[in-house]
């Protein structure tokens, strides 16, 4: 079975359709990226699958539960959508990470906060603490930042900041994690030791979602490859065929542009 | 000179119990406008339309005009006009008064710099708590209040020092605050009289208040200058 099915989901600003019907679905343990241009809706599915925006029509199902259903009114209340949502993670592009708390910091607050809501949570304050905390040393660690857990945000590169991001992400344990163009805020020598973070959570069989620019990442991290344009997913299967064989002309084109950047040398960043 | 160092230990005494009417007038409006200030800023920032819209006029309308004739309106209107004196009479009565003026002028100011700290956070970090299954309340308290604070305090610490030196105004009702302590040896008190110094002798008061308030509000911008 499936870890996530989407099905025929449309989102529509104002008068602007954003997303026109957008089916796929995922194994547990699979990569898939999404590569279009800008404005192609790549974002937007992304904030739907984490409730940041409502779609208008579709069915988002995780481990065949009907997480939401356009249909079904009470899929989209407020309570039922906070844990929900936490079958997903999401790394922004900007990061967002919280300034006032250490890096440290921000991968425990969501964790901590959840924990006050257990019921043994007063017996066992301090245990749970503890164990909080070495969860969250222990995702810094793997991230490469054993020597920045006491930083703030402003004392981090970009990179850096970006890792924190992944461990906060890590932290709630979710089925699917997300990143929207995790390496388009970074300085271009920033971007390598972010790629290498998200390559070994692929080699861990991480189960992720991944809206890049980086089309060398995108096919090597890959197990399928989705092509957007409009609205619409227009292609979409593994990367080799995306990459070597497009079958869509509009797919063709828009990798033209990005093989010749990439040897121009102005993209080529691993 | 020597007449003012005879003159000096009674004017003190007098001074300072004007300036004890200064500060409760001071500390009442802040305690007051700090939290009305947030209730206009939300009103102001609803997304009920009609909400919004009389929240603004009201900020337009005691922006818009001096503090010190909201002071008379507020005082002598309901008894004047309208026949029922509701302040009360004497001191009390008068700085009842002066305190829902000053509580409502500061909160409309404070209420705008709050609204300017408000969408002055990102989007993005609700929006990170609510990913991370946080609720509204949880990204308010835990992750944009904080934040806040820290946008709020340098044009926050503006309005506190003017408010000590606004409310000298109320001597306009003769509420018997440090002004009016000192312009009464001007016509005559405690066997003084024609007295002019202890007028000008009032600013040193207002400048040690003010110079204590910086160094404290100093002191809090610094503390939250920790993160960026």
């Amino acid at each position: 079975m499936s870890i996530l099915e989407v099905e025929h989901i449309c989102k529509t600003f104002e008068d602007t359709e954003v997303l026109k019907d957008i089916s796929f679905s995922l194994e547990k343990g699979q990569v898939v990226s999404i590569i279009g241009s800008s404005g192609s809706g790549k974002t937007t599915l992304l904030r739907c699958l984490n409730f940041l925006e409502r779609p208008d029509k579709g069915v988002i199902r995780v481990n065949g539960e009907v997480l939401f259903d356009a249909a079904d009114v009470f899929t989209g209340q407020e309570a039922e959508i906070r844990k929900k949502r936490l079958h997903f993670g999401l790394v922004f592009q900007s990061f967002n990470l919280f300034p006032q708390y250490t890096a440290l910091g921000n991968v425990m607050l969501a964790k901590e906060l959840q924990a006050k809501e257990r019921p043994d949570y007063k017996e066992k304050k301090k245990e749970i603490h503890e164990e909080i905390q070495a969860q969250a040393e222990a995702l810094l660690d793997q991230m490469g930042l054993s020597d920045r857990k006491g930083n703030y945000p402003h004392q981090l590169s970009g990179g850096q900041c970006q890792r924190v991001a992944i461990a906060r992400a890590l932290a709630l344990q979710p089925d699917i994690l997300c990143f929207d163009e995790p390496t388009s805020a970074l300085d271009p020598e920033l971007t390598g030791e972010v790629l290498r973070v998200i390559k070994s959570l692929a080699d861990q069989k991480t189960t992720m979602i991944i809206v890049t620019h980086e089309m060398a990442f995108a096919r090597d991290v890959a197990d399928q490859v989705i092509f957007m344009d409009d609205g619409y997913i227009l292609e979409q299967g593994d990367p080799m065929q995306v990459f070597e064989n497009p079958r869509e002309e509009r797919t063709r084109q828009f990798l033209m542009r990005f093989t010749q950047r990439e040897k121009g040398g102005v993209s080529k960043r691993r | 000179m020597e007449l003012i160092m005879e003159q000096f230990p009674i004017v003190v005494r007098a001074l300072n119990v004007g300036f004890v009417q200064t500060l409760k007038l001071f500390f009442i409006t802040l305690i007051g406008a700090c939290p009305l200030g947030l209730v206009i800023a939300f009103g102001s920032m609803s997304r009920f339309g009609p909400l919004s819209f009389i929240s603004k006029i009201f900020v337009w309308i005691i922006r818009g005009t001096p503090l010190m004739i909201q002071l008379l309106i507020i005082y002598y209107f309901p008894g004047l006009v309208l026949h029922k004196p509701i302040w009360g009479g004497g001191e009390g009565g008068r700085f009842l008064a002066a305190s829902v003026s000053f509580i409502v002028n500061y909160a409309c100011y404070f209420s705008e710099i709050y609204r300017g700290g408000i969408q002055g956070v990102p989007v993005g970090q609700e929006e990170a708590g609510l990913v991370l299954g946080m609720t509204r309340s949880q990204i308010f308290f835990k992750v944009t209040l904080l934040q806040m604070i820290k946008r709020v305090v340098p044009p926050m610490s503006n309005e506190i020092i003017t408010l000590v030196k606004d409310t000298s105004l109320a001597r306009i009702i003769a509420l018997q605050e440090i002004i009016w302590a000192g312009q009464a040896f001007m016509k005559g008190s405690q066997g003084i009289s024609g007295a002019i110094w202890p007028m000008f002798f009032t600013a040193v008061y207002y400048l040690i208040c003010n110079g204590i308030l910086t160094l404290l509000l100093g002191k809090l911008e610094k503390k939250l200058d920790y993160f960026q």
